[in-house]
């Protein structure tokens, strides 16, 4: 017979440091504005990511009604569609997602999960959200100035990005290395708050090998982002030096609108290495913290454990160091020796070990499951599918003699936006409703749920798997339009037509998802404290949704990994990380 | 995989080799006795390792794909004494006093953990006078080499992006100087003052401060000064 242990401290180690002193705000602002609780910290951050993104969803509109319906619009002119890519691109990938996943979910769950009252330095962490506010403010502001935001595209590339003739080249351009550098700084704060604290103050109990897969998605990336960022900071000094004091970093000799400029020497490739020695990994730093949440999600939801947890920790480790040495592969096309060619592309298709690693352990986790079906499972396999189906192309573009003919072209468009665009989006909305009861305590509408799920699973292929044939015809990326070509069929313009319509549909779901969160909020169904019958810390706080501090008097003490779930020979199918172990009687062990 | 706790017998950590495994597999701290400080600077460092391999690695781009010839570094960087010039004495000298200040800074630390408050002030205080006064060499070098017609867009002496790399990356450098004089200062004027002593909390992070923070301000310190000395050598010597 199994009973439970008589002294269960004796199975953790003793508490190495005191308790955080956690400084309580006693006004309205210090509580609600200023505050220093993570988990406040983590809303203001998701509010404004997602704030911003409405625009980069909204931008996404414009540009897919100009391509689908050409000239029926006055307000689209060829710049101001370079400048809707822009600002879509960078603001989904940094403004959107990586606060939305680091700042957002990476505030609101790291203390929870691993058990600590709050982030390490409060201060540091209140902060560098107002810091990465600043960062926002500064990049909207582009779009008032004269000449507006830039069209430089994403990638920002020299020469042409602060040339005259590319839209944003007074003001815009600087505005968003500004504003490029500050989103930098004020990460930093953020990011090393969430590592010292995963590294330094987890619970009693709580190894590094029994923390859930999300915080070492989250921390792994946070370390990327850390390493990463330095090259974007440097190559946004460098550049603004370039607009303002005419240095020549970047910039060789050149004629532009029939003068010479004045520069000369400079090296704009050298801008390509450093963009793109942050950019590869931050691609990563999207994908990894979705890698940690979904294998959560998955293993709760199919009541599993998650098959192969070392293997999918060391897996995400691996994918994080290779993701250093990969960077070129967005080069391709520049003409580079192809032994580095080569190198680039062997090293990118061993990234595909790894990740296909984690694939497998994903399918494997469901397999013989006990699948439910709930919206957080549903964007789940969603996530699996656009996940597999991006990471495919991803071989085809990994490759640079098959890279050559489809670079820039929308091949590689669907192909990014399937893997690193959809997919964490996919990750994104299923978190959401995953941790929403515990975070406002709160049921969402399960039809709405239901509904935005539906229809941005559907809408989202029927957006981007037509784009592989467009790219794969040749159609350009990055064009504002592409009619009157004898190699484009007229049923291409049928195809961005209906691409068009999917892409509305899609973004209007996103508005019933954003109404669901803010009215449940007040108006939902009341929720139980732990809902999914999960493992990990966060739900077992003594409140719901946790206050400042976290937890009650005493911290939890961790006995067992996050994944005991359908234990045989126990009654629930499943233990939380906090239930001290069971021992066996002497009796029963003969 | 086993998914209870440990045996009791397992959960005393080996010293030594071993002893960091254990402690990486153990619960709680990584680093086991590393205050949170202390592992934030030490992140923090690796990561402005980046930002400044970045700035060196440019440096020596931009001076390779440039055209124009680069400037010898012992002429422009000499200074003349009673008529004839001295290559690289200003810069000597200001590595001198910048090495001088880290074994100020080190020593402290030292006193720091002695609780020798009177001492600790000293050397703080020391060590801060002596950045400001690189940082003050550094604004004469850098008007000296204005005066003579450098700038970060054109150079009288060759290659343009001479003017443009040295004023940016010495001037990154500077201000990573400054700020640490600036927090030189500040904590000096907390040791002064007693904080450390009495657990005074401080007037932004409420927390309270420790002789501990003389030795993450110091890890900064000697990173600064790391740096420089790579600076030193690839401005000054290639
Ligand atoms: C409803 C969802 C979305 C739609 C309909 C959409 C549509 C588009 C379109 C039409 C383009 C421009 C193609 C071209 O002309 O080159 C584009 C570019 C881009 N999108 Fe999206 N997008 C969506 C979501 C996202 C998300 C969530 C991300 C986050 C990673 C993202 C990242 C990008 C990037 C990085 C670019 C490239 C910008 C550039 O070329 O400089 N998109 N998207
Ligand atoms: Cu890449």
């Amino acid at each position: 017979m199994e009973h439970i242990a008589h002294d269960e401290t004796s199975f953790v180690r003793p508490a190495e440091v005191g308790e955080m002193e956690l400084y309580h705000a006693k006004t309205w602002l210090g509580k609600y504005v200023f505050s220093q609780d993570a988990k406040t910290i983590a809303i203001q951050y998701a509010a404004t990511a997602i704030a911003i993104g409405m625009v980069a969803l909204v931008l996404s509109w414009v540009m897919r009604l100009q391509l689908g319906f050409p000239d029926a619009f006055d307000f689209i002119d060829p710049s101001s569609y370079l400048q809707f890519v822009t600002m879509h691109g960078m603001i989904m990938v940094i403004y959107l997602l990586t606060a939305l996943l680091l700042g957002g979910f990476g505030n609101y769950l790291i203390p929870l999960m691993v058990g600590a009252r709050d982030m390490v330095f409060p201060w540091l962490n209140m902060i560098s959200f107002w810091v990465y506010f600043t960062a926002v403010v500064l990049l909207a502001a582009s779009f008032f100035v004269g000449g507006g935001s830039t069209g430089a595209g994403w990638t920002l590339y020299p020469p042409q990005a602060i040339l005259p003739g590319t839209p944003g080249s007074e003001t815009g351009i600087l505005l968003m290395l500004a504003s490029l550098a500050v989103f930098i700084i004020g990460f930093t704060m953020g990011g090393l708050n969430y590592v010292v604290t995963i590294l330094q103050a987890r619970t009693r109990g709580m190894t590094l090998m029994r923390m859930p897969l999300t915080v070492w998605g989250i921390f792994v990336a946070t370390v990327l982002a850390l390493f990463a960022f330095p090259a974007l900071f440097v190559s946004a000094i460098m550049m603004s030096l370039d607009v303002l004091l005419g240095t020549s970093f970047f910039m060789p000799a050149i004629m532009t609108m029939g003068n010479e400029a004045d520069h000369v020497g400079g090296n704009p490739l050298l801008f390509q290495h450093l963009f793109w020695f942050f950019g590869h990994p931050e691609v990563y730093i999207v994908a990894l913290p979705a890698f940690g949440i979904v294998s959560d999600l998955i293993s709760i939801h199919a009541r599993n454990n998650i098959f192969g947890y070392r293997m999918m920790v060391w897996a995400i480790i691996a994918i994080a160091f290779l993701s250093f040495i990969v960077w070129a592969h967005h080069m391709y096309t520049v003409g580079m020796n192809p032994y580095f060619g080569f190198f680039f592309a062997t090293t990118t298709l061993i990234i595909a070990v790894p990740t296909a690693l984690k694939v497998y352990n994903w399918v494997l986790t469901l397999w013989q499951g006990n699948i439910h079906l709930t919206i957080p499972m549903l964007f789940s396999i969603a996530f699996l599918l656009f996940f597999i189906n991006g990471g495919m192309t991803g071989l085809f573009l990994g490759n640079a003699s098959v890279s050559m003919p489809l670079s820039d072209t929308l091949f590689v468009v669907a192909h990014f936006h399937m893997v690193m665009a959809v997919a964490p989006v996919m990750v994104v909305c299923g978190a959401i409703y995953h941790w929403y009861p515990k975070i406002t305590g709160r049921w969402y509408h399960e039809g709405m749920a239901r509904f935005h799920f539906w229809v941005t699973f559907v809408g989202s292929y029927l957006v981007f798997l037509p784009m592989h044939y467009l790219g794969i015809m040749g159609v350009p990326r990055r064009y504002f339009e592409i009619t009157g070509t004898s190699f484009l069929p007229d049923s291409a313009q049928t195809v961005n037509a209906s691409i068009t319509i999917a892409a509305l549909v899609v973004g209007f779901a996103q508005l019933v998802f954003i109404y669901n969160l803010i009215f449940s909020a007040m108006k939902g169904k009341k929720a139980p404290g732990n809902p999914w019958n999960a493992t990990s810390l966060e739900w077992q706080t003594e409140h719901t949704p946790p206050q400042h501090g976290n937890f009650g008097k005493e911290l939890p003490c961790v006995y067992r990994w996050a994944y005991d779930f359908s234990v045989p020979g126990v009654e629930d199918d499943f233990i939380p990380q906090n239930v001290p172990p069971r021992t066996t009687t002497p009796e029963a062990a003969s | 995989m086993s998914t209870d706790a440990m045996a009791v017998d397992s959960l005393e950590l080996k010293p030594g080799v071993a002893g960091f495994v254990d402690d990486w597999g153990s619960d709680q701290r990584a680093f086991k006795g590393v205050p949170w400080g202390k592992a934030m600077m030490w992140i923090f460092l690796v990561s402005d390792t980046f930002i400044f391999g970045c700035f060196l690695a440019s440096y020596m781009t931009v001076r390779m794909s440039t055209l124009e010839p680069w400037p010898v570094p012992s002429e422009v960087f000499a200074l003349s004494f009673g008529g004839a010039p001295i290559p690289l004495i200003l810069i000597a000298i200001m590595t001198f006093v910048l090495i001088t200040s880290s074994g100020t800074m080190a020593l402290a630390v030292n006193y720091g953990y002695r609780k020798n408050k009177w001492v600790t002030f000293w050397l703080l205080f020391a060590t801060a006078v002596l950045g400001a006064t690189f940082v003050g060499m550094q604004m004469f070098e850098w008007s000296k080499l204005i005066s003579e017609g450098i700038r970060p867009w054109e150079n009288p002496f060759g290659a343009r992006q001479f003017g443009s790399v040295f004023f940016m990356v010495t001037g990154f450098h500077g201000v990573h100087v400054s700020v640490g004089v600036l927090f030189l200062f500040l904590t000096s004027r907390k040791v002064f003052r007693g904080d450390y002593d009495t657990g005074r909390r401080g007037f932004f992070t409420w927390q309270k401060g420790r002789y501990e923070i003389i030795e993450t301000l110091g890890l900064y310190w000697h990173f600064v000064d790391l740096v420089w000395v790579f600076i030193f050598a690839f401005f000054y010597l290639w």
